[in-house]
């Protein structure tokens, strides 16, 4: 297990490295020179050239990659010349909310969804197996955002039982749980529907399986088949799916945080997109690459750890 | 007579399909003494797993029992509710199945899933680990205890299925019924299971049910023969009767394909002109009509009567005389 882990997080390295540079490179190959866009319309080239050195954007390409990945790799993402403060502690500042709002989303979602996908698998094709069936088809189609308005007027205008909008008094525990309830929900209600989806499909195929049957014929409680022997077989493409569903999680957590007005990596990379702003835009998607990447390598570890077969595999 | 570990009685299954209800097996009547092995042959698709599923009730969603009685141990099995019949399992029955590769559960170790039958006996979890690892060395594992904490995926085919072998002697059976146990292995690990199968069966005492396409297998391990044929059990007898005094023709072909079959027995079982008939439009008349060779008009009409031909034989053919 040491050792998959090992060379699971080299490879994970490698994939960073390498999406670092397509990203690098791609920003600089959009037209639109980040200096003027800075400067804006009466700067003089005099201006620009001297932006340009601080930058570091009149050395050789191949130069400012190394130095830039140099850079990420001590924790360093450049200056946000808008604002003059280190992009770096501006996108670290919005992680921790957008990481909590994920987690959570994903905690209900997968609290909710598994039980439900084994359910539905267990009993399937009665009646509450289709229930569940129409219930997930329909919040899957749902966008998140439609989700995050309607529960906005419905629980905070109308009823007022939530707040609406913001992320809480920092430090004041009950109050940020209160303000997360409803992006939560938005977000991780559709994956709720994606995961029950999922483990109901691959249930039925692990309940199909030789070693089922035998363990039935061995007379082995139903529960100790479906819980053990089943799911932890049935988990595995589930477990894969949120690894690369975190990361599309995190660009879908910009609806929900535009909406309940929430600070979060979603909100700065749409804003930053928006007003051009190149650094910030490079340090956020850096930082969320690397997230994507973390999950993926997670949820591949756990995987190992769930099938021995894996481990070996690498 | 001894009252038989397994006694079916008429019985009839039926599989409901879009296409028309498949007539899977059709008054079957077949006994298991205690301490008796039974084989069952006959060609692929003739229902030889359907019976077997019947029996212990795990069968497709689409089956359905349209008739006759199982007993087992003098009880009646068509009476017992979902979880009298969970008692049963794995306790008094168990299985060997087919294919040794996919039988095993991957992502366990082997020494749980072994513990994990286990589950009604009130020992300690180390007794019970230490039980398994004596069952498995009897099977031929060596260096069991440590190989407890393997998973199925670095122990051999061969070894694998000496291990769903352990699994189903661990219980403690009065019935284990082994469905083409050794189809999935070449023909070395054959012996060896077989050889295996019949020093623990001597060991242990209990009945076996043996489902196997190979006649030389049967020949080697059984005390009594059925032979299936389309859902029907054609022929049953001891070894000797269907060796030596074969009655029904499908039998007969059988045996012919190789005339010493016992001296040399074949390895696989032959091939008959002719196919299986639709199980879903039955012929009238005998089922083995269209690939008999001594067929005559009342073949076509009248299903045969099952005669005696002597003590445990009996055929279902026109043209045999008590
Ligand atoms: N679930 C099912 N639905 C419909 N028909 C089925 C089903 N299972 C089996 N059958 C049919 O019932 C007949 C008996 O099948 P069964 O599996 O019992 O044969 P078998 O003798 O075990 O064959 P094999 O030697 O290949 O294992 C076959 O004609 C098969 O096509
Ligand atoms: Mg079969």
């Amino acid at each position: 297990m040491l050792f998959y882990l090992l060379k699971r997080i080299g490879l994970a390295v490698v994939i960073v490295v390498v999406a670092v540079v397509l990203l690098y490179s791609m920003i600089h190959v959009v037209p639109g020179d980040p200096a003027s866009v800075i400067l804006g319309p009466r700067a003089t080239p005099e201006m620009k050239q001297e932006l340009h050195k601080l930058m570091g954007l009149d050395r050789p390409f191949v130069v400012q990659v190394v130095s830039f990945l140099g850079k990420v790799a001590r924790g360093d993402l450049g200056m946000d010349y808008f604002s003059q403060r280190p992009v770096a502690e501006i996108v670290f500042k919005q992680l921790d909310e957008t990481l909590v709002l994920v987690l959570a989303s994903i905690t209900w979602a997968m609290l909710l969804g598994i039980p439900l996908g084994c359910y539905s698998a267990v009993f399937r094709n009665t009646f509450s197996d289709k229930l569940v069936g129409v219930f997930s088809i329909g919040v899957i189609a749902v966008p998140s955002f439609v989700v995050a308005l309607y529960s906005l007027l419905f629980f905070a205008v109308t009823l007022k039982w939530l707040p609406a909008i913001g992320a809480g008094e920092s430090g004041q525990f009950l109050d940020q749980a209160r303000h997360l309830i409803l992006p939560a929900f938005a977000i991780g209600l559709g994956w709720v529907g994606y995961i029950a989806r999922l483990v109901r499909a691959s249930m039925l195929e692990v309940l199909n399986e030789n070693h089922i049957r035998r363990a039935r014929a061995f007379g082995l409680p139903e529960t100790t088949i479906v819980f053990h022997y089943a799911l932890k077989l049935a988990i595995l493409p589930t477990v894969t799916l949120l690894g690369t569903g975190i990361g599309r999680l995190i660009s879908s957590a910009v609806f929900a945080e535009i909406v309940f007005a929430r600070p979060g990596i979603g909100k700065l990379i749409f804003d930053s997109v928006v007003s051009r702003n190149y650094p910030l835009v490079m340090g956020a998607v850096v930082v969320s690459t690397v997230l994507f990447v973390l999950s993926t390598t997670i949820s591949d570890s756990i995987n190992a750890m769930l099938d021995p077969r894996v481990r070996e595999r690498l | 007579m001894t009252q038989p570990v397994l006694d079916i009685r008429n019985l009839c299954v039926d599989y409901h399909t879009p296409k028309g209800t498949v007539q899977a097996l059709r008054h079957i009547h077949l006994q298991v003494p205690p301490a008796k092995v039974v084989g069952l042959v006959g060609e692929s698709g003739c229902g030889k797993s359907t019976l077997i599923s019947a029996v212990i009730r795990l069968m497709a969603e689409n089956a359905h029992v349209a008739a006759g009685k199982i007993r087992f141990m003098g009880l009646d099995l068509q009476g017992f509710s979902a979880s009298e019949l969970r008692g049963i399992r794995g306790r008094d029955i168990s299985m060997v199945f087919q294919d040794p590769m996919t039988a095993l559960n991957p992502v366990l170790t082997i020494g749980r899933q072994m513990v994990d039958i286990q589950y009604r006996d009130g020992l300690s979890r180390k007794k019970k680990r230490e039980r398994a690892a004596r069952m498995l060395e009897r099977v031929g594992i060596s260096d069991a205890m440590s190989r407890l904490d393997n998973y199925p995926h670095q122990f051999s085919g061969g070894m694998r299925q000496r291990i769903t072998i352990a699994m189903a002697l661990l219980v403690q059976p009065k019935l284990l019924i082994a469905d083409e146990p050794t189809t999935a292995l070449d023909a070395t690990l054959e012996v060896q299971i077989i050889r295996l199968l019949k020093d623990l069966q001597t060991d242990f005492q209990c009945a076996i049910l043996f489902i196997s396409h190979h006649l030389n297998v049967i020949a080697e391990l059984c005390d009594y023969v059925g032979v299936m044929y389309a859902g029907e059990l054609v022929e049953k007898g001891t070894v000797r009767d269907i060796f030596h005094r074969p009655g029904h023709p499908y039998t007969r072909s059988l045996l012919e394909c190789d005339p010493s079959v016992i001296e040399a027995p074949t390895r696989f079982l032959p091939t008959i002109p002719g196919d299986i008939p639709s199980l879903i439009d039955l012929p009238s008349g005998c089922i083995f009509q269209d690939r008999c060779a001594k067929v005559m008009p009342v073949c076509r009409k009248t299903p045969p009567p099952a005669v005696h031909l002597g003590e445990h034989h009996t055929a279902a053919c026109h043209f045999l005389e008590e």
